[in-house]
């Protein structure tokens, strides 16, 4: 066992894990975090996205001891402070990007990574970013849309406090 | 109440919250007290006799609690099936019985043989590569044709491999043939409709759990049916009572039929959580699942289509080998029979059919149903042959369409395949979608391909399908072991707010936004104070779940029922505190009231009154507000509708490229336009994901080639494009009171052949008439450069 510690959605946090450990065991079996899923065993389905030091990663092909120090932010962390649905999880609920939700952790998480890499994507720039995350209920066409939305949305606001 | 409220508003959907900020509730993310864990060690060959296991070092190995194999479950039940055929020759199906663990024979890749327990996952893992098995491997049955000539079985009880031969309808089978004897022309095609796996994002998981102090058990799991689940497991299985067995499904993440069964792991936790005094939890991971989630589709058929001069046809004719996979999942035998043959008559009015159907045993993983069930099956037969018949016969493939659909003015329709259509307009959708799609245009658009080189095809599908199943006393004497209706408890609470109880149970549906917008609208109250409750058998009456896009149609109209009750015992009360007649009553937006005066109550004051009856007249009111129903239906619905899909081939590599997608949609009254539009672009992308790029791969030794992710080809958000659908094609189901028809399976249905034809219609002029699916680059290249 190794003690590991790392900075999730803000809050320092420890513990005694396995080097074989993953960093989605971790957050899932150490802290609780059950928002970040599981859905393969071959780094394919996104499902486990969060973010490491700002950048989006497949949290099931770390090894917690790898994130010793790191900064995590997993979908417990993308609401507003006051606890209203944040920007793109808000697009996602008017835009119906999510029927069963399974993946839409990892789908948000990827889109984040996405809008602060690229503001303004075009429909085609979001479907090749989301070729790591996979969705078998909403055929992908609201998740765009909710993308779409989200960006809007966020440039609007960055306009407005420009 | 608000205009964005009740039936017809896209509300927006309250379940959205808990999932967008990661407190959803799937089964893996509970856990509980004592918790432990298991790994299942399962056969890696297709056909063997077990010669011997020791479980030994994997006993002694580090927090291993317990290691269990089959003869540590001598007693139980096998996971029984819910269906019986009858077959051609009056005798029932062959039934071998499906152990929990194998006994004796592993009869496909996955099949489990022993469990380990332990303290940790990871321990239970390492101490099953402590596990010692020897099998003696038998010729796997792989290919259907020559398992059904083969001299080895997969089970004693089938020497033959074949499980039932059925004959449908079988008087009818005379008259067919003398039909496409005699006929002008007759279309032959011969096609795969391609294995799948379901594959919902979130794995299958279960919890089995024993309190030594009441004698209860309680399973936790990812299922579409709990209830089904608790009769299945507890009255075939395990032997355990209704009252002291629980079966939990929190959130479900996806199923699309994957989840409606009952698995050996369910009964596996369930049982062995009281052996050893503590909880179980099992798992799947993705490889596993490839192995163990019963798959889809795997039919082998050949299909005549009879013509006169005109185009009308005569007759159709079909004979379809159907894969059963090594043991029978719960509905497995319906699914090629009962909702395959009586959908071959599709929107036509073709006057004769008949069907043969022979399920076969072979030593793959078992199937059942999978999104659309035996009806895409049906539709993909029907509308790639009509589509081969127009071109035959240089008619164009709408044309031909039209000529033979079913008349507004027909309905209530009687097919010669035992069903009867309650509504529909199949050229109203056939015209939406022309439209929709452009078709006027095509031509420019194919020579602007075509000036960079490129085919481009159009291809059109009608469909329809039986949903809302269904009627107990037809499916009772179609084989069913069970019925088919639903419950819902209504309960209006003191303060006025309302629990909603249904036997549906959402995997990803909404229903607790579809069914609050339902009430709200009948009883004139807000949608905020309604509450679906679903998915505890502890806290519903009873259901038989969310399958075949059952639960509005069916869940949906038992709640309407139970609100029917609630509004006449509510007015009741409304009379006596008004002190008025109940007769002169009125109810109206949430207000009782007695027109003509200036009498009226609230709704909260009626709800108040219901548990608060200090002067009520108790011989003749009874205090409480709360109403159950259970709901049979008269019949199937027929959703039906019309799909276009527009392709560009790349005549260098054979890769297809989706353009468009069109559909158009009747599916009867829709209370959420947001959500059922949602459902048919899921549906889209499953029937898309069947056409180009899924499909399930054996090898000749019964090996799963596909099983991961990496090599079963999902479909991607980069592999389709955005989809254009409507449903304002309306003809309302005649016999439920909520005039709905289903809209969960419509797209997986339609879009198969759709996209097939166009691309035979980009391939036309290199002779190309038919590929089998998946239309993998490879498949389309090999086609092109064939002729």
């Amino acid at each position: 066992m190794t003690t590991v510690s790392m900075i999730v959605n803000g809050n320092p946090v420890s513990g005694d894990v396995e080097g074989r450990t993953l960093l989605v065991q971790f957050l899932r079996e150490n802290l609780g975090l059950t928002g970040t899923h599981v859905g393969c065993d071959t780094s394919q389905c996104g499902a486990c996205v969060v973010h490491v030091n700002g950048e989006s990663v497949k949290s099931c092909s770390v090894p917690a001891v790898a994130c010793e120090g790191s900064r995590i932010t997993t979908i417990e962390g993308m609401a507003n402070p006051d606890g209203s649905l944040g920007a793109i999880q808000q697009a996602f609920q008017d835009n119906h990007g999510l029927q069963c939700g399974f993946c839409t952790p990892g789908m948000v998480m990827s889109a984040a990574d996405l809008l602060q890499k690229n503001a303004n994507p075009t429909e085609t720039e979001i479907r090749d970013w989301l070729e790591g995350n996979l969705c078998r209920c909403t055929g992908y066409h609201n998740i765009v849309r909710s993308i779409q939305a989200a960006a809007a949305a966020m440039n609007g606001r960055a306009r407005a406090a420009g | 109440m608000s205009k964005d409220q009740g039936i017809g508003a896209s509300s927006k959907r309250r379940e959205d919250i808990r999932f967008l900020t990661g407190k959803g509730q799937y089964t893996d993310d509970m856990n509980r007290p004592g918790q432990t864990h298991a790994f299942i060690l399962r056969s890696a060959v297709a056909h063997g006799i077990i010669d011997s296991i020791d479980v030994s070092a994997a006993g002694a190995a580090p927090g291993v609690v317990r290691v269990f194999t089959a003869t540590d479950m001598e007693g139980l039940g096998g996971v029984p099936c819910g269906w019986q055929i009858t077959d051609k020759n009056g005798q029932p199906m062959k039934e071998p019985k499906h152990p929990i663990l194998a006994e004796g024979r592993v009869r496909h890749v996955g099949d489990p043989i022993a469990v380990v327990v332990a303290e940790t996952l990871n321990q239970a893992r390492d101490a099953a590569e402590l596990i010692d098995v020897n099998i003696t491997e038998l010729p796997a049955q792989v290919d259907m044709t020559s398992a059904i000539s083969s001299d080895t079985a997969v089970h004693e009880e089938a020497p033959d491999n074949i499980c039932f031969d059925w004959d449908f309808v079988a008087e009818n089978r005379e008259a067919v043939d003398e039909a496409i004897a005699g006929a002008h022309h007759v279309t032959t095609l011969k096609l795969v409709n391609n294995r799948l796996v379901a594959n919902p994002m979130e794995p299958r998981c279960a919890i089995g759990e024993y309190n030594a102090a009441t004698g209860e058990h309680t399973l936790y799991t990812t299922s579409q049916n709990p209830h089904v689940i608790r009769l299945l497991m507890g009255a075939f299985v395990l032997s355990i009572p209704e009252h002291k067995l629980r079966v939990v499904a929190p959130d479900v993440g996806g199923g699309f039929g994957s989840k409606i069964y009952h698995y050996a792991e369910e009964a596996f936790v369930t049982w062995a959580s009281k052996q050893i005094g503590r909880p179980i939890k099992w798992t799947s991971d993705r490889s596993e699942a490839f192995v163990s989630d019963a798959q889809g589709r795997d039919h082998v058929t050949k299909v005549e289509l009879a013509l006169d001069r005109d185009g009308k046809f005569l007759a159709l004719r079909c004979s379809t080998l159907a894969n059963m996979g090594a043991y029978l999942s719960t509905f497995a035998p319906c699914i090629p029979t009962w909702l395959h043959g009586t959908l071959l008559a599709g929107n036509y009015t073709t006057p004769l059919i008949f069907t043969n159907v022979k399920a076969v045993f072979t030593n793959t993983v078992p199937v059942d149903a999978y999104r659309g069930a035996g009806r895409p099956e049906a539709t993909f037969q029907l509308e790639r042959t009509i589509d081969k018949a127009a071109r035959e016969m240089g008619i164009c493939p709408i044309e031909l369409r039209r000529r033979n659909f079913i008349q507004p003015d027909q309905y209530p329709y009687a097919t010669p395949v035992a069903v009867e259509y309650d509504s529909g307009n199949y050229a109203a959708t056939m015209d939406k979608a022309v439209e929709m799609a452009d078709i006027a245009g095509f031509p420019v658009r194919k020579a602007e391909s075509a000036a960079r080189g490129k085919l481009r095809g159009l291809g059109v599908a009608g469909y329809i399908e039986a949903c809302g199943i269904a009627p107990s006393t037809l499916v009772g004497a179609l084989g069913a072991r069970a019925g088919l209706y639903e419950a819902a408890t209504v309960r209006v609470n003191p303060t006025g707010s309302v629990s909603v109880f249904t036997g549906s149970h959402s995997h990803g549906q909404g229903h607790e936004t579809t069914f609050a917008q339902v009430v709200a609208d009948r009883l004139g109250c807000d949608e905020s104070n309604i509450e679906i409750v679903h998915g505890d058998t502890a806290k519903i009456p009873f259901g038989m779940g969310t399958y075949g896009s059952r639960s509005l149609a069916v869940g949906g109209s038992a709640i309407v029922k139970s609100v029917g009750k609630i509004v006449a015992k509510a007015r009741k009360i409304a009379a006596h505190l008004m002190e008025a007649s109940d007769a002169d009553v009125e109810f109206a937006d949430g207000e009782f009231s007695v027109p003509g005066t200036n009498k009226k109550v609230t709704w909260g004051d009626v709800a108040l009154a219901a548990y608060v009856p200090h002067n009520f007249p108790h011989e003749t009111l009874e205090p409480g507000l709360e109403e159950t129903s259970f709901y049979d239906p008269a019949n199937f619905t027929y959703p039906a509708g019309a799909y276009v899909c527009e392709v560009e081939v790349d005549p260098e590599t054979g890769a297809v490229a989706v353009l468009n997608f069109t559909a158009a949609d009747d599916f009867g009254n829709v209370v959420n336009p947001m959500i059922v539009e949602g459902q048919v672009h899921g549906g889209l992308a499953q029937g898309i994901g069947q056409a180009l790029l899924e499909g399930c791969v054996y090898d000749a030794d019964g090996q799963l080639v596909s099983a991961s992710f990496m090599d079963y080809a999902m479909p991607r958000a980069d592999d389709l494009p955005g989809f254009s659908v409507d449903h304002s094609s309306v003809t309302p189901c005649t016999h439920n009171p909520l005039g709905a028809k289903g809209c969960g399976e419509a797209g997986a249905i339609g879009s198969p052949p759709a996209l097939v034809n166009a691309v035979v219609d980009a391939l036309e002029e290199r002779g190309v008439t038919h590929i089998d699916m998946p239309l993998t680059p490879r498949r389309v290249w090999e086609a092109m450069n064939a002729q």
